[in-house]
């Protein structure tokens, strides 16, 4: 009944398709490449809906998945196929064989510094949504400065649905994260204006309107339907930001003292390298393609190999952990149905 | 100058930075929905001043919170308080009681 199969990634998805692979009694083998497990989420402060601590998901996940052989800083040098199983060459040296690979590798975050316009690395007083869930963490971040915190504003769709930035895609996560993280800054920042920049407000998940509607209501926040074009700094080391209320038709500028980009979601070229290892097609969006994207998601059109996770699109971690537990079922009935 | 057609227009842009919020933020001490607004116009929509006059309480709204309050408040003088706006806002927004609001905040002031 054991069974070895190689996870790719040790982010959330991977850590619990390994939980679940454990519990039905089989070997699961996790490559991460970074120094720790939990990806993206081991970076984030608190999660969207009901704002539980990420560090409370990720614990969790490492001792339920302790059981797995798990590598750290490796990756994968190559696979080779052999008659009905993969030869897997780790980068310390060890190789593996095993009739199943899940691709849990996860996004990257748009490189905000691309889009420069918003003079991300140029200004100062401008960081991306990671960047600020991790001054939440930390409180260490030599750009924010608590004394001067008057006015603070949230650009969505940073490098999503942008044809320039090559990713016509909504990243689907950063409308919510932006109201999230608004919503944080005014309870540290009661006095501070605070302003979304939005051209569309996706608020697809379970109680995301609801956080829309208490930014608006108890929080004062400012939502602003306009793309900004164009951020500049003044002689006071502020950045005044300009865009149009579409709204209203009419140009607006505003002065702040924090811009925050919300980055998005996009496709991994940790991810899209080993994929191309084994001919595994990518989507038109730059992601794994899954067999198909409404029964087989986690499903790749290659024998034994699956997905989960941020690997084949943006996803909340809900739909991370649902896609693991749907995939480790798919091997699991494969493995059954071999005996 | 003018008779060659030229001349300097005033500046259209809203400056955020100039914005005096402190009626807004009465008006919402006051009726706390004022700021729900998700500018649906459901309410511009279904209004029969809108046709003639122009009135939007989602154009009111956005008025008052950008401090064009001469605007918002002429736009106001037709409304004739029917209170249908009031039907439609998915918002819940008590749209009728709020334009009456507006006008008792909004009206005491010289300034505007
Ligand atoms: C700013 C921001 C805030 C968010 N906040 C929330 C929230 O509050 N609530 C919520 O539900 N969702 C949130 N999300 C979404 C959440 O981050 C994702 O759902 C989640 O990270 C997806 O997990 P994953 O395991 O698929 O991918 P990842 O988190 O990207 O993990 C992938 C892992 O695989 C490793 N890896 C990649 N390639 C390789 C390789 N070739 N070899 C070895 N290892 C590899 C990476 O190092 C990483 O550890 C947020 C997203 C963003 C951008
Ligand atoms: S979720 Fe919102 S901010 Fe993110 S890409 Fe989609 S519309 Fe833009
Ligand atoms: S109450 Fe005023 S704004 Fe509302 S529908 Fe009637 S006339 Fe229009
Ligand atoms: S109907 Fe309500 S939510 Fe819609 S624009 Fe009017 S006031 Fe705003």
């Amino acid at each position: 009944m054991n069974e070895i199969v190689v996870i790719i990634g040790g982010g959330i998805a991977g850590l619990e398709a390994a939980r679940q692979l454990l519990a039905l009694g089989h070997s699961p083998i996790v490559i991460e490449k970074s120094d720790h497990l939990g990806g993206h989420v081991a970076d984030w402060h608190k999660l969207f809906p009901d704002m539980k601590p990420a560090k409370d998901i990720v614990d969790e996940l490492v001792s339920s998945s302790k059981d797995a052989n798990i590598f750290l800083h490796t990756e994968i040098s190559f696979i080779n196929r052999l008659k009905d199983r993969y030869n897997i060459m780790l980068s310390n040296g060890i190789s593996i064989t095993s009739r199943y690979i899940l691709f849990t590798t996860g996004f990257r975050l748009f490189d905000a510094a691309k889009k420069e316009e918003y003079g991300y690395g140029v200004y100062n007083q401008v960081i991306t949504n990671q960047d600020l869930e991790k001054w939440f963490n930390t409180s260490k971040d030599s750009r924010i400065d608590n004394s001067a915190m008057k006015a603070v504003g949230f650009v969505h769709c940073v490098g999503s649905r942008d044809e320039k930035a090559r990713n016509t895609q909504c990243s689907k996560v950063c409308c919510i994260t932006a109201i999230k993280q608004a919503i944080e800054l005014k309870e540290k920042f009661p006095d501070a204006e605070i302003y979304c920049f939005y051209m569309d407000l996706r608020l697809f998940g379970k109680k995301f309107e609801d956080f829309y509607i208490k930014a608006q209501r108890d929080c004062g926040i400012h939502f602003i339907r306009g793309r900004v074009s164009e951020v500049s700094e003044n002689i006071d080391g502020k950045v005044i930001v300009k865009a149009e209320d579409t709204l209203a038709g009419r140009p607006m500028k505003v002065t702040l003292d924090l811009l925050v980009l919300m980055s998005g979601m996009v496709c991994n070229p940790d991810s899209t390298r080993v994929a191309g290892m084994m001919s595994l097609p990518i989507d038109s969006d730059g992601f794994l393609r899954s067999t198909d994207n409404v029964s087989r998601n986690t499903v790749s059109p290659k024998n034994g190999i699956f997905y989960a996770g941020a690997c084949t699109g943006p996803k909340t971690v809900p739909e991370t952990l649902a896609e693991a537990r749907s995939a480790v079922l798919e091997i699991h009935n494969s493995i059954i149905s071999r005996r | 100058m003018s008779m060659f057609g030229f001349r300097i227009s005033p500046s259209s842009t809203i400056d955020l930075d100039k914005v005096d919020r402190n009626r807004f933020k009465k008006l919402c001490a006051l009726e706390p929905d004022a700021s729900k607004c998700m500018a649906c116009g459901s309410c511009s929509a279904t209004c029969s001043a809108s046709e003639f006059s122009g009135m939007s309480v989602r154009k009111v709204l956005l008025c008052l919170q950008q401090g064009r309050e001469k605007e918002a408040y002429a736009m106001m003088s037709s409304c004739m308080l029917c209170g249908k706006c009031l039907m439609v806002c998915p918002r819940g927004i008590n749209t009728r009681h709020l334009i009456l609001s507006i006008s008792r905040i909004y009206g005491k002031e010289e300034s505007i």
